[in-house]
């Protein structure tokens, strides 16, 4: 008899009943963005075999040896948003292809097909515990998270409408950097950004960053360093030039843990690192903390 | 355009140790020239020069990042590669030129902010930022000129003008054209190729909006023919002082963010 066969009219046990509505209520708070592929998987950093809805159900993080595993933008719009509050914009946002780089747009075609998402950045608004934020989740699935036009504008139009809004700005950052394709223009998107901001916290407003794995190059340097409170996630990898960068520069193997969340909180560069399951508990506490009118 | 050198040759010029640096023309520009130093937090970064400076009897604020031109002198400067107390040291001045109301001029020579573990433990990242942030929103006229190489966040740290002009043989780039033809192509041999279509020259920037204006260079500058050029580059200065006399300080604001709202 196939396999196919052998699984279709029996009855589950209790246990996989049990473990189906385990599924259904990971699922009911945050699966629905994210499934991966089968029932479980090897951790990539301790190797051992993780059933997916005990990923899912904690967070994303591995049961085991509690290491990180990358969150998709819209999952981590589930995980912090109060359910069913959030409101997309500007969604489908075009590049220009400054450059005209050969084979750019067809890329960016592929990525949207495979990753299921328009850009590497989703910006919207939503509410945390009730209070309404503008928010910004970056994807490192998508071109590895790079910055260009699309993204840059995302986010600009994002800070400077919660500036007329009076509204707090939460960016969760994850990026490789500048998006090479479009050369300098990607840089000003730095400046861009970094403008919008500068706006916003003059209008007296609150701006939360949360690092998350990886952080570097053209978004360290410019919005994720610029929060009135920078969060990251334990471990992230979080700095401005890339390690192997570094490596080639100095001709030496870095230390362990240079570049990760705990380095910055130990220099003085973040405020605080917080685990997956408190984020939005913690996020929540800022906010009411920085309430002004 | 003066030569017809491909990006490639320019990027080389951009390079050469024969070309002046930022402190070369600050003495040929300026009538008069104080350096002042450090950052008031950690150090005094010698890849990054500053100080007051008066032109045509009107005080300004110069900074300049700051290359060697032998093997010792570069070894002082880091090769004008910026560490994070570089680029506070250079916001402290403009802070102090909008509290004194002078007009900040800004030469720009830089393969990049310094990749190296003292820069990361520094906040690099956070020093580049800041400066992006901060100089949005200075009350005085920003001007930044690019005199070599324009390298990546490192060089754009010091080019948030009100307007940004290039040598026409310098470069400004995301990152170097050896870097780029690494990421994209995996092969860092076609740099030449990389800097065609990266489009770093000045022609390629100026038809981009990233620059306002080119400084032309009859012959590639270098010692000899620096005072030539300089003259020029000191009438277009006063031009640009001028110019921005007559603008109210939220019109040099509002200018600024929109220069930079439209990329
Ligand atoms: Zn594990």
């Amino acid at each position: 008899m196939p396999l196919k066969e052998m699984f279709k009219k029996r009855t589950l046990t209790p246990q996989e009943k049990k473990q189906a509505e385990r599924v259904r209520k990971a699922k009911d708070t945050l699966l629905e963005f994210q499934v991966p592929d089968g029932l479980f998987q090897k951790c990539t950093h301790c190797g051992k075999t993780v059933y997916n809805e005990d990923i899912i159900e904690n967070y994303y993080v591995c049961p085991y040896c509690g290491s990180y595993f990358r969150v998709r933008p819209r999952t981590r719009i589930a995980m912090v948003l109060d359910k069913n509050t959030f409101q997309e914009w500007d969604e489908k946002m075009e590049t220009s292809d400054p450059l005209k780089f050969p084979g750019y747009k067809k890329k960016l075609e592929r990525q949207q097909a495979v990753t299921n998402l328009d850009e590497a950045v989703i910006t919207g608004k939503g509410k945390i515990c009730g209070k309404d934020v503008v928010i910004a989740v970056m994807g490192a699935d998508f071109m590895m998270g790079s910055m260009g036009e699309v993204v840059g504008e995302k986010i600009t139009r994002a800070v400077e409408k919660a500036t007329k809004l009076r509204l707090p700005v939460i960016i969760f950052t994850c990026s490789g950097g500048a998006r090479m394709q479009e050369g300098i223009i990607s840089l000003m998107q730095m400046a861009k950004t970094s403008a919008a901001l500068k706006k916003h916290d003059e209008a007296g407003l609150l701006y939360i960053t949360v690092l998350t794995d990886p952080t570097t190059g053209g978004v360290t340097a410019s919005f994720a360093m610029l929060g009135d409170v920078i969060l990251a996630e334990p471990g992230a990898l979080i700095g401005f030039a890339g390690p192997r960068v570094i490596e080639q520069t100095i001709g030496q193997k870095l230390p362990e843990g240079f570049q990760s969340a705990e380095f910055l909180l130990e220099h003085g560069f973040a405020d605080k690192i917080v685990e997956r399951k408190n984020l939005r508990k913690v996020l929540a506490t800022v906010i009411r903390s920085c309430e002004y009118e | 355009m003066s030569n017809n050198f491909t990006p490639w040759e320019r990027v080389e010029i951009s390079r050469s140790s024969e070309r002046p640096t930022s402190l070369d023309y600050i003495t040929a520009i300026f009538d008069r020239y104080m350096s002042l130093h450090g950052d008031r937090l950690f150090g005094d970064d010698k890849a990054i020069v500053g100080g007051l400076a008066s032109i045509a009897g009107r005080p300004v604020t110069v900074i300049g990042q700051q290359k060697g031109r032998s093997t010792k002198e570069n070894i002082k400067r880091n090769f004008g590669m910026p560490s994070p107390e570089g680029y506070r040291k250079s916001l402290r001045l403009m802070k102090q030129a909008e509290k004194f109301h002078r007009p900040i001029i800004l030469f720009v020579d830089t393969p990049g902010a310094f990749c190296g573990i003292e820069a990361e433990e520094g906040g690099v990242g956070e020093a580049i930022a800041k400066n992006l942030f901060e100089m949005s929103n200075i009350k005085v006229p920003i001007l930044s000129i690019m005199i070599g190489e324009g390298g990546s966040g490192g060089a754009l740290a010091m080019a948030v003008g009100n307007e940004v002009w290039s040598l026409e043989n310098s470069t400004y780039s995301i990152l170097s054209p050896e870097g780029f033809a690494a990421i994209l192509w995996k092969d860092g041999n076609r740099a030449s190729e990389a800097a065609k279509v990266m489009k770093i020259t000045a022609q390629d920037l100026k038809e981009l909006g990233i620059i306002e204006q080119i400084i032309e260079e009859p012959e590639p500058a270098c010692l000899d023919n620096i005072m030539d050029i300089s003259e020029k580059m000191r009438t277009m200065i006063c031009g640009f002082l001028n110019k921005y006399d007559q603008k109210t300080q939220e019109e040099i604001v509002d200018e600024r963010y929109d220069r930079f709202r439209k990329f």
